[in-house]
């Protein structure tokens, strides 16, 4: 693991990361509902090929700073800054096609739909062709087509999918369904993944899988990964930055063993009961 | 003077109307309230009431007040079997087959009605002949006098049995999360009937006061009253009993005014477009609770 | 993928499809003009051409999108009423011009389907329902009153609008419904269908995806509104005369009962239930006042016995089941979910 170096900004990054814009650089972003404050001051920098990890007890705001990154908030306050643009205004299906991409707490499928139709909803914008092209089967829709069938297979066949690729999603067991969202995830060419908790429902065996195909992706594709996590072996084995969230206020920053030691993370996680297990 | 005597007049035929759509849409809205439902067909539980009427009074040649209890009794156990008979079974199914159903069996209740009574209209002996009262020279209709403080009289029994009783209570209960309220041992079903009932019911009571004004039965006359009154219950906000009082007002003083200014043939559309609006800046309606789909 | 599993390759269901439609509509054809096939009949089968396009088009946007549209009827409507105006004003030859009139139907009724569906479908579930249901009151209450705001005869109202020519013809009806469910099922097997039953399925997911949600969800609704007024392009040229009270809530139940027998999400169950719901009325034509009844108690039993209906989401073709039985041995295990095929 790399060490991590502080920046300017309010924030640390992997060393390779250094030189160019950090993928996420995210000030005082804040979300009100009604009166409440779901996230408030949240000050965060990701690098580009950084695993980080957003940890905290159940409740904490995590989600919702993914649905505030994906547009599906829009922030009462701060600023989030995507590869330097700001992303103010921009709505979700937009910041996709700008490279955020992500994965749902409660996995949102395409059910009835093949596993490989799945993934070609996620190539969408990698292969285009009009409608036109499509309704009268010009030669652009035959090409487009093959190359998404292929590039399909391809995604697949990093979790060994590729056979399941004619199945209806929704009949694939828990744990392929998690890793197929993954998948769907990938196909629209991210620069940045955001998990939430890839890693529920599976026994550890299958974790320590996860942990290997996270890093495998994030050495493959050269992007950066931010996951939700409730399992501590995943989040302290992979993550090279933590961040731990606590009614709504990042509590802590920094590396896995900082966070393991830091008595502020205990606290917030003793003190409200066993949550601290995986 | 005979302007202000043609919009009074209209103003009271509005509050007369608008008091029979109160009533309907109170039905809308409390079944909306606890299973979600928009009840297409209990519009057409108001076109039967009419029909039972009319047989009791004109083939049996019973008195008026046998009648009127007659079609509110009517009423009340069709509401309750159509529940059990067709609702029930898609209790858990998703929202569209809910829909299409509830379609089917208004469809049902017309089609029935007409094969069994034929498609053009009945008349229906007078149930009760009131003289019109007088405001210093303008006259009131009787009817809509009766119609209006019938309706209210109703309405404030329904705030009294939905606040004050344990059986309002467990409606409130049930329409706020069902499941905590099965928790607390509160029967699910039974409470559902009972919504069911009360609010065909008050649609049996608004049956006959609608007929005391157009004292005719034909088989399609609750569709467009039922979608009306829909629009009213959307208006104030589906699921909210308050609500639904004021969007039946509202809609009814629309179509007076609208009556007045002499576009009458246009009402229809009016009160549809009133529903368009509604839905388009705030689909809650005035009183009723926005929902939020969790991410 | 099983490797054994023969398919047959794609220019040659393109064919196969293809010679048996021609020869159901040239042979079609042939038998009206021998005679062989009475003038009623002829008629029958016109009016269930139209249905299907009906059912096809209505499919969309349930079946497809996900949605559930209460006023398809006002779409075809606006079809009708655009193309019977155009065919009463226009100089030239009445059959040379019914395909303008179709198209002009189609068009207008596909412009309808945008104007409505960009406010309407900000809504979901029950209130896009209501809201439809509204739209399409409004059209027939428009197309009822209209001629007096206007100051001209345009609809003649509740006067019908009469001396329509009747150029809707076996031929040209099916010719239609050839064209329509070609144009529909190449538009479902390509990118932008799949991200129209995306919309269906999870739309936040689709969002999620890079889909943008409200441009498919228009065209989805645009596209289902735009088949529809061809269909009533062809009803206008089929009746010769037009009455806005024929467009009703009623109409629109009409059409969402054959789509939900058939099976949201089925084109060949659209078809079916189209076919069957309008054959066997008509030959049961002794029992009509019973067909009402039928037809809801029928729509309840479905929903409650069988909701995904007679075909539920299942779309298959003839070139599949070809293949179906050259790859026949006992004991082979289906793979399910054929959307991501391409069906001939």
């Amino acid at each position: 693991m790399d060490n991590l170096v502080p920046l300017p900004s309010l924030g640390m990054i992997p060393e390779r990361d250094l030189g160019a814009i950090p993928i996420l650089d995210i000030h005082h972003l804040g979300i009100d509902f009604g009166g409440l404050h779901a996230v408030d001051d949240f000050n965060l920098v990701i690098g580009r090929t950084e695993i980080a990890g957003l940890i905290g007890p159940n409740g904490a705001g995590k989600t919702t700073v993914f649905n505030l990154l994906t547009s599906v908030y829009t922030p009462t306050r701060g600023v989030i800054l995507l590869d330097g643009m700001d992303i103010r205004g921009k709505s979700t299906h937009q910041l996709t096609k700008l490279g955020i991409a992500r994965t749902f707490q409660n996995i949102r499928l395409f059910k009835d739909l093949s596993v490989e139709d799945n993934v070609k909803i996620g190539l969408h914008n990698a292969f285009t062709y009009s409608l036109f092209s499509a309704l009268f089967r010009l030669p652009a829709y035959w090409t487009s087509e093959r190359k998404a069938h292929e590039t399909a297979l391809e995604l697949l066949s990093i979790f060994d999918m590729q056979n399941l690729a004619d199945q209806p999603a929704g009949s694939l067991p828990y744990g392929a369904q998690r890793r197929l969202e993954i998948v769907r995830a990938l196909a629209t060419s991210p620069k940045l993944l955001l998990l939430d908790e890839p890693a529920a429902g599976m026994n550890p065996s299958e974790t320590g899988e996860l942990m290997e195909n996270i890093r495998k992706i994030r050495n493959t594709f050269e992007i950066a990964i931010m996951l939700i996590e409730h399992d501590m072996n995943l989040v302290m084995g992979i993550c090279e930055g933590i961040a731990v969230l606590n009614y709504g206020k990042i509590i802590a920053k920094g590396t896995p063993e900082q966070i393991k030691s830091d008595p502020v993370v205990i606290e917030a996680y003793l003190g409200r009961g066993k949550e601290a297990s995986a | 003077m005979s302007v202000y005597s043609t919009i009074l007049r209209q103003i009271v035929n509005g509050l007369q109307a608008g008091s029979i759509y109160a009533l309907v849409a109170l039905g809308y809205s409390m079944v909306y309230g606890i299973i979600t439902l928009l009840n297409f067909a209990h519009g057409d539980i108001i076109m039967l009431g009419a029909y039972i009427a009319w047989i009791s009074m004109a083939k049996f040649a019973t008195n008026p007040v046998f009648a009127i209890i007659a079609a509110v009794l009517g009423c009340t156990l069709l509401g309750v079997f159509i529940e059990k008979a067709a609702y029930k079974p898609l209790r858990g199914a998703p929202r569209i087959s809910l829909l299409i159903t509830a379609i089917g069996v208004s469809f049902l209740l017309e089609n029935a009605a007409q094969m069994v009574f034929g498609a053009s209209a009945q008349v229906i002996p007078s149930f009760f002949s009131i003289p019109p009262l007088s405001l210093g020279s303008i006259d009131i209709s009787g009817n809509a006098v009766i119609t209006v403080i019938i309706s209210a009289v109703s309405m404030i029994l329904l705030t009294f049995l939905v606040q004050k009783t344990k059986m309002g209570k467990a409606m409130r209960a049930v329409s706020e999360d069902t499941d905590a309220a099965q928790l607390m041992g509160i029967n699910i079903n039974s409470t559902i009937t009972f919504t069911f009932a009360i609010g065909s019911a008050l649609a049996g009571i608004g049956s006959v006061l609608y007929c005391s004004a157009y004292p005719q039965a034909t088989p399609t006359m609750g569709a467009m009253l039922g979608l009306k009154a829909f629009v009213a219950a959307v208006l104030g906000g589906i699921g909210s009993i308050p609500g639904a009082m004021i969007g039946g007002f509202a809609i009814g003083l629309a179509e007076a005014l609208v009556s007045a200014a002499g576009l009458s043939v246009w009402k229809d559309g009016v009160v549809f477009a009133i529903l368009i609006i509604v839905l388009l800046v705030k689909p809650t309606g005035l009183l009723g609770k926005p929902m939020q789909e969790k991410v | 993928m099983n490797q054994q599993y023969k398919k047959i390759p794609m220019p040659l269901r393109y064919l196969i499809n293809t010679l048996l439609f021609a020869a159901f509509l040239f042979g079609g054809t042939a038998l009206i003009k021998g005679g062989a096939v009475s003038n009623y009949y002829t008629k029958v089968l016109m009016l269930l051409g139209i249905n299907i396009i009906l059912t096809v088009s209505l499919n969309i946007s349930t079946g497809y999108l996900g949605q559930l549209p209460l006023g398809h009827a006002g779409f075809m409507a606006v079809g009708a009423y655009a193309s019977a105006i155009f065919m009463t004003h226009v100089g030239m030859d009445a059959s040379a011009a019914f395909p303008i009139g179709l198209l002009i139907g189609g068009v207008v009724a596909g412009l309808f389907g945008i104007l409505i569906g960009i406010p309407a479908l900000r809504l979901k579930g029950d209130y896009l329902a209501i809201i439809t249901l509204g739209f399409g009151e409004i059209i027939r209450v428009v197309l009822l009153n209209i001629d007096s705001v206007l100051g001209f005869k345009l609809t003649y109202g509740a006067a019908s609008l009469k001396s329509i020519p009747k150029t809707t013809t076996f031929f040209n009806t099916f010719l239609c419904v050839g064209i329509v469910c070609f144009l529909i099922h190449t538009m479902m097997k390509s990118r932008h269908g799949r991200a129209i039953l995306s919309l269906r399925e999870n739309e936040i997911a689709a969002d999620a995806c890079g889909i943008n949600v409200t441009y498919y969800k228009v065209l989805g609704f645009a596209a289902s509104a735009f088949f529809a007024g061809v269909a009533g392009s062809l009803y206008a040229g089929y009746l010769g005369i037009l009455n806005p009270s024929s467009f009703g809530f009623m109409k629109s139940i009409e059409i969402l009962v054959m789509v939900v027998l058939g099976g949201m999400g089925s084109m060949v169950g659209s078809v079916l239930a189209a076919t069957v719901l309008t054959a066997v009325p008509e030959m049961l034509r002794a029992f009509s006042e019973y067909r009402m009844i039928v037809y809801s108690l029928l729509l309840i039993i479905v929903m409650i016995f069988k909701p995904s209906g007679l075909m539920g989401m299942y779309d298959f073709s003839l070139s599949h089941i070809l293949e179906k039985i050259i790859n026949w041995k006992p004991g082979r295990k289906k793979s399910a979910g054929k959307a991501g095929e391409e069906n001939g």
